[in-house]
């Protein structure tokens, strides 16, 4: 039932959600958009994130404290897995397509499967003060407080990795390895050590992220399917390797999901993003941002 | 790595042996030594050995990776539920249909995402999966959520059962299968695929056609898997999304393929009998997570260690053995 | 002689950069032609813009008096057009016979009810080029310039009337340089036009009738090589003045 209420309602949660869509996304962009690194597993690593921050909540953290604290962590993480599929793939160049996939595809597989066996299949939530309450604006418009404090972190996020990457001289060197590795080379840069550094970031960003993820609401290990298209979605939407874009992006499928979820009910909204992620190959590959 | 037309004469050796093997297991199992138990493991090894060989026609020969099995899988069964609610479609008709139905999706996915690189290919499979499981759950016609039983008809004539009937099916699918993936890696497509694989703009440029080639596997790969999702609802008398679109069918037709070795059929063979089997002990004597838990460690140890799988390192063995004594060791 | 390619008026544009604009070339049948100019001058956006892997956003390129626009690479190959890469791509899970066998069944023999001797054909060309002792080795075992002919026979076995070589000859020996250009020399003389895109002058010098120079995405210079040498604006081009 149509009613400008409901519509206001949504485009509200919606422009919220999609903040924390584009913080979500934003590791991706920098992976598979910047990098080109075929990263299918990127959805896992934030999944995983939320459980690693469930399981510090734990111990009475705040999640966001947590997500800070396992960023570091996260970062040497990504740093190894760089070099393990740069020594493995990367290097030889030529076959690292199926390889790479295939790779990526099943170390998602392995991180689901290991957060089942860990945690067994149950949904897990975390507390805190602002989770729970809610700010009411009208009697139809409560929005709840965990949605603002995920929604301030991911736009902070968003805003200082996109920072970073056009301000700092690390920043630019990672984009500079996007477009051109042997001007890179040229400056005396190594592009290797670039790229590592720049998926370090990369994965550290996805565990902030996956404690927005778990601030957001309930989480179990196959969450990571859904994310898939959310993430991939935001990315292709942006146009590889387009941060601002991201932001863009992750708004629009935000309030996409959202009125789709509003008028037509909530079954229907883990075929928003994959269907729209659909739509935007088909009809233009290189995003809205792209060149 | 000897001339093609030398390792035809044993290719088709192992070929025909292999069907006629199969035949014979099958009619024994059929008609002796029948436990549940073991009928029910090789029913599903066989419908394995029919995914994973279509998966490679794309993904193997081609290098085009589909992370969307069972959605074609899933669309088979739905398509077969659809001919039996409709029409009362018999079982050959309904594989027919369901085959039709899933090389059609097959082109639409490869209008849409073949021109743009491989991963993007990916991605759109996987969001097929589950922009068809949500239409599907989301669709009272074919049961929703809930899922729908259905009743089975009589058994044809010289089947005493359906279950043997349905076994027998599933025996000439995997054969037509492995048949159909073998006549293309051998044909002309096949050596074009391969060249797409190696290298797609240099593939283009010497006169292949790849856009056309690639649109071909799809379909051909997409229509068997979706023929062997076809028999699902009358061997289960049941089909609900969740377990139809189950992301085992995907990770195993991707994995099968991989560690058997994905530059021949007879690769995807290998990892469907082993595998397949492996995971049957497994999930029954420990625990189902543990069994895919399995194959997705094998999957990364294959792809890592042994990207040409079982086949790789067989082959390797016997270059090896042939070149004893010769002391310059061969290419790298 | 008569024209068997035609570029005219072709420009492209990748955003707001401008690698062609408004280029015209004629080349006629069974020419050497060479093709220079410095680094990012649009020598290899133009000849993909010609065997069609990319598309230009201006004007027309005619192949044997039909417009190839709109054509895909393939069916330029089918209609006698063969490139070889800068850098090789070989196929390389396949032997160079196989290779080979690529363009003679895609193209040389398509379509033909009965199979020709495929694998003597691919032998055939691959000794012609000096590739004899190699030809059931792993690409992953071939040197530099034994890759570099392996690209030439590649392009060859589709029975092309053009060629172009994209600096077929970058970093090889002095005498590999040599080898090549015989190979190249042998082509002309079997009636094949050439386009050869180079940086080597004075493999240039000794192959090229005419040679055409492009800076910035315009042809800036067209004679004779020893008049292109001495012309002022190629000099520019290339010292950067």
């Amino acid at each position: 039932m149509f009613s400008w209420d409901l519509l206001i309602g949504a485009l509200v949660f919606g422009l919220l959600l999609g903040c924390f869509y584009a913080a979500v996304s934003i590791g991706l962009s920098l992976s598979f958009g910047l990098l080109d690194v075929p990263h299918i597993a990127h959805p896992s690593f934030l999944v995983a994130g939320a459980y690693a921050t469930w399981w510090l909540a734990g111990f009475g953290w705040d999640p966001i404290l947590a997500g800070l604290f396992l960023a570091p962590v996260f970062f040497v993480l990504g740093v190894v897995m760089y070099r393990l599929y740069y020594a493995m793939f990367e290097k030889h160049g030529s076959d690292a397509g199926l390889r790479g996939l295939a790779f990526f595809f099943g170390v998602a597989f392995i991180i689901e499967v290991c957060l089942i066996l860990v945690f067994g299949v149950d949904q897990r939530l975390v507390e805190a003060v602002y989770i729970g309450k809610s700010i009411d604006f009208t009697d139809d418009l409560r929005i709840p407080m965990r949605l603002l404090v995920a929604f301030a972190a991911a736009l902070l996020l968003t805003i200082g990795l996109t920072l970073y990457l056009g301000k700092t001289y690390m920043g630019r060197a990672i984009k500079a390895v996007a477009q051109d590795q042997i001007a890179l080379s040229l400056m005396g840069a190594d592009p290797v050590k670039v790229k590592q550094w720049a998926f370090g970031i990369a994965t550290a960003v996805t565990a902030i992220a996956g404690a927005l993820l778990i601030i957001i609401g309930p989480v179990d290990p196959q969450l990571g399917r859904i994310y898939i298209g959310r993430t991939f979605c935001v990315v292709v939407l942006a146009g590889l390797g387009s941060m601002s874009g991201t932001l863009v992006a992750g708004l629009i499928l935000g309030v996409a999901e959202t009125i789709v979820l509003t008028f037509f009910g909530a079954s229907w909204a883990p075929a928003v993003a994959f269907g729209l992620l659909l739509v935007m190959l088909g009809v233009r590959p290189q995003g809205l941002f792209g060149r | 790595m000897s001339g093609k037309m030398s390792s035809m004469g044993g290719n088709n050796r192992i070929f025909v042996g292999g069907c006629i093997a199969v035949v014979l297991a099958a009619i024994a199992l059929m008609t002796g030594v029948r436990t549940d138990y073991v009928f029910n493991a090789s029913y599903v090894v066989l419908q394995f050995i029919v995914l994973a060989s279509a998966w490679n026609i794309l993904g193997g020969y081609a290098g085009y990776v589909n992370f969307g099995t069972s959605a074609f899988f899933a669309m088979g069964g739905y398509t077969a539920l659809f001919m039996i609610k409709m029409f009362n479609a018999p079982l050959l008709v309904q594989i027919i249909a369901a085959a039709c139905c899933t090389g059609v999706l097959g082109l639409g996915i490869g209008l849409i995402s073949l021109r743009l690189r491989g991963i993007f290919f990916s991605i759109a499979t996987v969001a097929v999966a589950i922009v068809l499981e949500t239409v599907i759950l989301n669709t009272d016609y074919f049961g929703g959520a809930k899922g729908l039983q259905m009743m089975r008809p009589e058994p044809i004539a010289p089947f005493t059962s359906y279950d043997t009937m349905l076994f027998f099916v599933m025996v000439l699918m995997a054969i037509s299968a492995v048949a159909i993936s073998r006549y293309i890696e051998q044909s002309w497509i096949g050596r074009g695929l391969r060249a797409i694989k190696d290298n797609e703009e240099a593939a283009e440029c010497v006169g292949v056609p790849t856009l056309k080639l690639k649109l071909i596997a799809t379909v051909v790969s997409g229509a068997l898997m979706g023929a062997a999702g076809a028999p699902l609802v009358m061997y289960m008398r049941f089909i609900e999304p969740v377990s139809a679109f189950s992301l085992n069918y995907s990770v195993s037709a991707l994995a099968m393929p991989i560690i058997g070795g994905t530059s021949s059929w007879i690769g995807p063979v290998i990892g469907a009998l082993l595998l397949g089997s492996v995971q049957q002990i497994v999930t029954v004597t420990i625990s189902s997570e543990l069994n895919v838990l399995i194959v997705g460690v094998l999957l990364v140890f294959f792809v890592v260690v042994a990207p040409d799988g079982i086949l790789g390192l067989v082959r390797k063995l016997r270059t090896k053995n042939s070149a004893k004594g010769d002391a310059k060791g061969g290419a790298q | 002689m008569s024209t068997l390619l035609s570029i005219a008026g072709v420009s492209k544009h990748f955003g707001g950069f401008t690698a062609l604009s408004n280029v015209n070339l004629d080349v006629a049948q069974g020419e050497r032609l060479g093709l220079i100019g410095p680094n990012g001058s649009g020598k290899t956006t133009l000849i993909n813009c010609v065997s069609g892997a990319l598309k230009n956003d201006a004007g027309s390129i005619t192949f044997k008096n039909e417009n190839l626009n709109g054509l895909a690479p393939h069916q330029r190959t089918r209609r006698g057009i063969a490139r070889s890469f800068q850098i090789p791509r070989p196929f390389h899970s396949m032997t160079p016979v196989e290779n080979l066998a690529v363009p003679l069944e895609y193209v040389t023999y398509r379509g033909v009810a009965h199979k020709h001797d495929i694998k003597g054909e691919a032998e055939a060309i691959l000794r012609d080029m000096g590739l004899g002792d190699k030809m059931h080795a792993a690409c992953a075992g071939l040197s530099q310039v034994e890759l570099r002919k392996l690209e030439l026979a590649r392009a060859m076995a589709a029975r092309p009337a053009l060629l172009i070589s994209d600096e077929a000859m970058a970093g090889l020996s002095h005498a590999e340089v040599d080898e090549v250009l015989a190979i190249l020399f042998k082509l002309s003389g079997t009636g094949i036009t050439i386009i050869m895109i180079e940086h080597i002058m004075h493999a240039i010098m000794r192959f090229s009738e005419r040679v055409v120079c492009l800076d910035a995405g315009e042809l800036i210079a067209e004679g004779v090589p020893t008049d292109i040498v001495k012309n002022p604006d190629v000099q520019r081009a290339y010292l950067g003045a």
